[in-house]
Parts: C-alpha cells; structure tokens; sequence
C-alpha cells in the first residue's frame, strides 16, 4: 500500500474522530436552540468544565475512570440546570441578543474560573483509552482512540435518536420545542423541558469534553474548540439534529484534510481556521444550511 | 411662561442643546477636559487617552448593535484592521500620520461592507456566527501571514506629527485623542438626528415595517456596517499610535466581547451611554488592581491569576447588568437626573 493512501487514511480517521467531538457539541447547540430558541455560546464551556470535573475525580479522588465520567455527567447535568434556573430563565422574553450575550458572559465566567483553579497550563489527562495503541487492518495503522472515540459519539447519537423518537420525555422535549402553547395545552411542564434540555446539553458537551482530554490534553482554554463546533451546526442548519451530527463529521473532516494538505502552501494552522472560512461562504449562499428549516418572511 | 422644558416642534425635540443649562455644564466639562493635563498625573492621562480611544470604538458598536440592532461579535477584527492599516503603511512607507488615520478607517470600512453583505439576508443569531467567524480569521491572519505582519513580533509605528509638531507625550497625545473622541461624538450626534439615523432605529425596531415606509433595508444595514467600521478602524489607528507597538494580542476575541460590555453596561442605542461604558470598561481593571492590593495578601490568586479575575469580573457586569439593569449606566443616570428634576417629588 502505497505511504500516501496511508496518510490520508489516517487523516480521515483523525478528521472523523474531531469529527465526533464536533457532533456531539453540535447535539448539545441543537437541543438548547430547539428548545428555548437559544444560541449557547457557553457550550464549549460547558465540555472544558465536564472534562474537568472528570480530571478532578480522578486525580484528586483517586475514582476509576468509570465512576469518575458517570459523577462528572451528573454534576454537569447540575450546572445546566442551573445556568437555565438563574441565568436564562429570568431573560424569557427579552431580545434574542441579551440572551446571547448572557451565555458569552458565562463562557468568560467559567473560563477564568477554571483558570484560576486549575491554572494555564496543558494537563495530560488519565486516559481510559490506550492513546499508543493502533490497530493493524490490512497493513493500515489506526490508532485505538480515534476507533473509540468515534464509536462511542455514534452510540451516544443513535441513544439520543431513541430518545426523542420512543420516550414519553423525549417526545414531551420535541413538542415543546416545536410548540410551547399547544404543549402546555397537553399538560406538560415546558419550564420543566426547558431545564431538561440544558441538563443533557450539559451532558452530551461532557462526553465530549472528556473524549477530547483523553486524546490530546486538559486545559481551560478548551472552550474554544467548542466554538469550532458552531461551523458544524451552521453547514448543518440551526434547528436540525441529524444536521448538527453530519455537519460535525464534515467539518472535523474537512478541517483535517485542509489541515494536512494546504498546511505548507499557505503557512500553518490552516485547520484552526478552515471551518471559519467555510461557515462564511455558507452564510453567503445557503444561511439556513443543508438541514435547517427556512424562515421566510415576505414584505 | 412654560413651567418646564415643553416641546411643540419636532425641531426643538432633536436640537442638541436642550436647554442654557446643557450648554453650560458641557462647556464647564470641556474647559476641565482641556485642563486636566496640567493637574493631572501621567498615569492618570494615560487612563483617559486609552478611554477616550475607547470612546470612539465604542460610538462604532453602538452605531451597528445599539442603534441598527445588527450584533457584531467582530468588532476587535475591525480595530486590528484599522491599526495594522495605520502601522504597516508608516512603518514601510512613512506616510503621514493625518493621512492614515483616514486611511485606516476607509480600509477596515471596506471590510466592514463585505460582511456587511451577508447579514443582508441573516438576522441574530446566524450574524452573530459570521462576524465571530470573522473575528477568528482576522486573528489568524494576523498571526500568520507574518511577511505582512511579522506576526508574534508585532510592528512598531513612529511618533505621530502633525506639520512638524510631534505628539511625543502622553500630554500631547491627549489633546488628539480630546479632538478626535469631540469629532467623533459630534458626528454621531448629528448622524442619529438625520434621516439616516431615524431609519437605522428604525430598521432595528421592526425591520419589515421599516421596509413599507420606504426605508431601503440593504442600503441602510450596509451604511451602518460601513459607519461602525469607520469607527473601529480610526480607533484602531489611534489605538496603535498611542502604544507605538501593535501585535495580535491586542485584538483578540476578548476585546470584541469586552467591546459588547462597553455598550451593555453604558446603555445600548445612546451615545452618553457609550461614552460612561467605555470609560467604566477601561478603568475596572484599575479599579481592581487598587482593590486587589488590600486583600492580595489574604488571597494570593488575585496576584496570579489577575487576567482570570479580571474576565471574570466582565463576564459578571455583563450577566448583571442584562439581568438586572438592562438600560445600563445610562438607566441609572436617567433616574438621577429625573430624581432631583422632579424633587421633591418621586415622579
């Protein structure tokens, strides 16, 4: 096998599992935006946070990774629930952009915060998964993480299809984001939906996070790559699910065969910035993306 | 005789001086203003340049997210422009320093238009995302199209002068930076009065409506993207000239957010509250440098971690203030003045 087909085998994988990461931030952005019309800036924050809590109960309590990610979903779920109790509940009503706002004032919140206890500098994270393991298929190396990571976020997509498809709860979600009034007429609690979905916003960014950490490090300037996640749901379109889950995978693809390919002819870091680039030309010529449902309004 | 200040035309509703006593206390404050040099400390005249610098990036974001209701989360993007306009042609061409201050306000308008054009169909949220998209590559290129911008280095500008007289101190700097912040907030007066302005708000208030009173939306969103980038750029400029070294750092995402404090916390959709926003944002640090320095002892972190403490003290004025008093410093001054209009009554 050729050494080229090799490396861009690898770069896709590596491209997939990004990818992976992206989806499941892009889950978190959705669910809160279908639900309370609201853009969460706070999302990658909410991951940084999740992965720290994992790294605190780990190495500071001495848990096993196991018990450590459960008790990290569960706290993270608790800061949702909170965030949507005393900082975006009593904005209900008010324009879309105090709103906004309010989430990119919590992102600055929590990310001094965390630098203030944890500090500035990169962690190595206590990884679950073997990091210098790689398997060999048909002459092809392909690390254990990257299998890992990408599998894990497809079952935790494929769990949150069935969710919202075949639970009573997830249904109760669905209609409230699609129709609060008629949704109440039906008896159920939206205050109580509304706090659902920040919780498991919550929950979905930790699993990202905490994937994130094991494959590279732990810092708290990690929030930034759940921005890189706003592409994602951007090609996708707003308000679509399965959109933000695609468009997580094309963009952690495309960032890392841009990456890899146009990094020497236009100077370095072309990954960070690809995305941006391509969010850009979608909003000139399709702004609502591939998924996403358009909004017309006609003078 | 009237028994207050009564309106009857639409002409006497606009004027800028409301009454003899506006005129009055405006003239006593520039006379002070004009004085301050002479009283003040070096340091103290540092603080008011880089408000006065902020004043004007300020009045820029105030035009587009206050008075237009198009949030831009880019706005540091259009400040680096300006200065790296400013910085790259002196230092490599040695053009004059009353040129480029135009120059780099015309430069990072032009940029302003270009990403003006998408918000032409976008509203909100999806604007939001391009002029934070924007924002990230800025910075990128910034960072690495170093034959341009040596990058990490950063460029350093020679003093500025006007027809041979340099402003090489912090005092000559600040009789600029007064005329210029002046310039700026008088355009911006006169620009709100006009039709323009009327029809910005307009635009922002019920855009669809604006649109069947004949206001040409895609004209007016553009003049606005083009004006608040005016701004930014001629901010920039001064901001570079005034440190005499300009490098990415200075423009990051946070200073566009902290940008977005500024008009939250002033008011938004006022130029008095630009005006109190910018300067609350350029002194807080100090504010807390001066309070950290007693309880620094107890609490060493404030000494460590005083970037960390400072985001955060932003991000809670900004949580706070929407939550709490979204009419910002401007609501309070408001009340103030109507507190002691009306007293001794509370109405």
């Amino acid at each position: 096998m050729g050494e080229e087909l090799e490396y861009l085998i690898q770069t896709i994988m590596g491209g997939l599992s990004t990818g992976s990461v992206y989806a499941l931030i892009a889950l978190g952005f959705v669910l809160i935006y279908k639900a309370t019309d609201v853009l969460n800036f706070a999302q990658g924050e909410l991951m940084m946070m999740g992965a720290f809590f994992c790294f605190t109960a780990i190495v500071y309590f001495k848990l096993s990774f196991i018990p450590a990610f459960l008790l990290s979903l569960v706290f993270s779920a608790v800061i949702g629930f909170l965030i949507n109790v005393i900082a975006i509940r009593p904005m209900v009503g008010k324009p879309v952009f105090s709103i906004v706002m309010i989430t990119i004032g919590l992102a600055t919140i929590f990310r001094s915060i965390v630098g203030l206890i944890f500090g500035h500098i990169e962690k190595p994270f206590p990884s679950p998964f073997p990091i210098e393991k790689a398997i060999n298929i048909g002459g092809l190396y392909i690390s254990m993480v990257h299998i890992w990571m990408i599998s894990i976020s497809i079952i935790f997509v494929l769990l949150f299809y069935l969710f919202f498809k075949f639970s009573i709860l997830g249904i109760a979600m669905k209609a409230a984001a699609n129709e609060q009034i008629a949704t109440m007429l039906q008896g159920i609690n939206i205050k109580k939906m509304f706090a659902l979905s920040w919780g498991i916003a919550a929950i979905t960014s930790t699993v990202a996070g905490v994937f994130l950490a094991s494959a590279s490090f732990i810092h708290c300037d990690m929030g930034f790559i759940g921005l890189r996640a706003f592409p994602a749901i951007v090609l996708g379109g707003l308000d679509s699910v399965a959109g933000g889950v695609i468009g997580g995978f094309t963009i952690g693809l495309i960032e890392n065969l841009a990456g890899a390919y146009l990094d020497k002819a236009l100077g370095g870091g072309v990954k960070e910035i690809t995305s941006y680039v391509i969010v850009i030309f979608i909003m000139m010529i399709k702004p609502y993306g591939l998924f996403g449902k358009e909004h017309i309004e006609r003078v | 005789m009237t028994s207050g200040n009564f309106k009857e035309t639409y002409r006497e509703d606009i004027k800028v001086f409301q009454t003899f006593f506006v005129k009055f206390w405006l003239v006593l404050f520039i006379l002070i203003m004009l004085f301050l040099p002479f009283i003040a400390d070096r340091y103290f005249i540092y603080l008011a340049n880089l408000s006065g610098i902020a004043i004007i990036g300020a009045l820029g974001i105030n035009l587009l997210t206050g008075y237009t209701g198009q949030v831009s989360l880019g706005h540091a993007a259009f400040l680096a422009i300006g200065a790296y306009t400013a910085a790259i042609l002196s230092s490599r061409f040695g053009i004059p320093f009353w040129i480029l201050i135009f120059v780099s306000g015309i430069s990072a308008s032009l940029f302003g238009l270009i990403i003006g054009i998408p918000s032409l169909r976008l509203r909100g949220l999806y604007l939001v995302i391009t002029t934070m998209a924007f924002q990230f590559i800025v910075e990128h290129v910034l960072f690495r199209w170093e034959t341009l911008t040596h990058g990490d280095e950063g460029i350093a500008l020679p003093v500025p002068s006007i027809a041979g007289f340099s402003f090489e101190t912090d005092q000559r700097f600040y009789y600029l930076i007064f005329v210029a912040t002046a310039l700026a907030i008088i355009t911006m007066k006169n620009v709100i009065r006009t039709r323009t302005g009327r029809a910005l708000q307009a635009l922002r208030d019920r855009d669809i409506i604006a649109e069947t009173m004949g206001i040409n939306l895609a004209k007016y969103k553009l003049l606005s993207f083009i004006g608040s980038s005016f701004y930014a750029g001629v901010a920039g400029a001064l901001y570079a000239y005034y440190l005499a070294f300009i490098s990415p750092d200075h423009f990051s995402l946070m200073v566009s957010i902290q940008y977005i404090a500024m008009i939250i916390v002033g008011g938004m959709g006022t130029i008095l509250g630009s005006i109190f926003g910018a300067v609350f944002i350029i002194l807080l640090p100090e504010m807390l440098g001066f309070m950290s320095r007693g309880i620094a002892s107890h609490f060493p972190l404030f000494e460590t971690g005083f970037g960390d403490v400072k985001n955060l003290v932003y991000g809670l004025i900004i949580v706070g203030f929407l939550i709490y008093q979204p009419d910002g410093l401007y609501g309070y001054w408001i009340r103030i003045k109507t507190y002691f209009k009306t007293y001794p009554f509370t109405f």
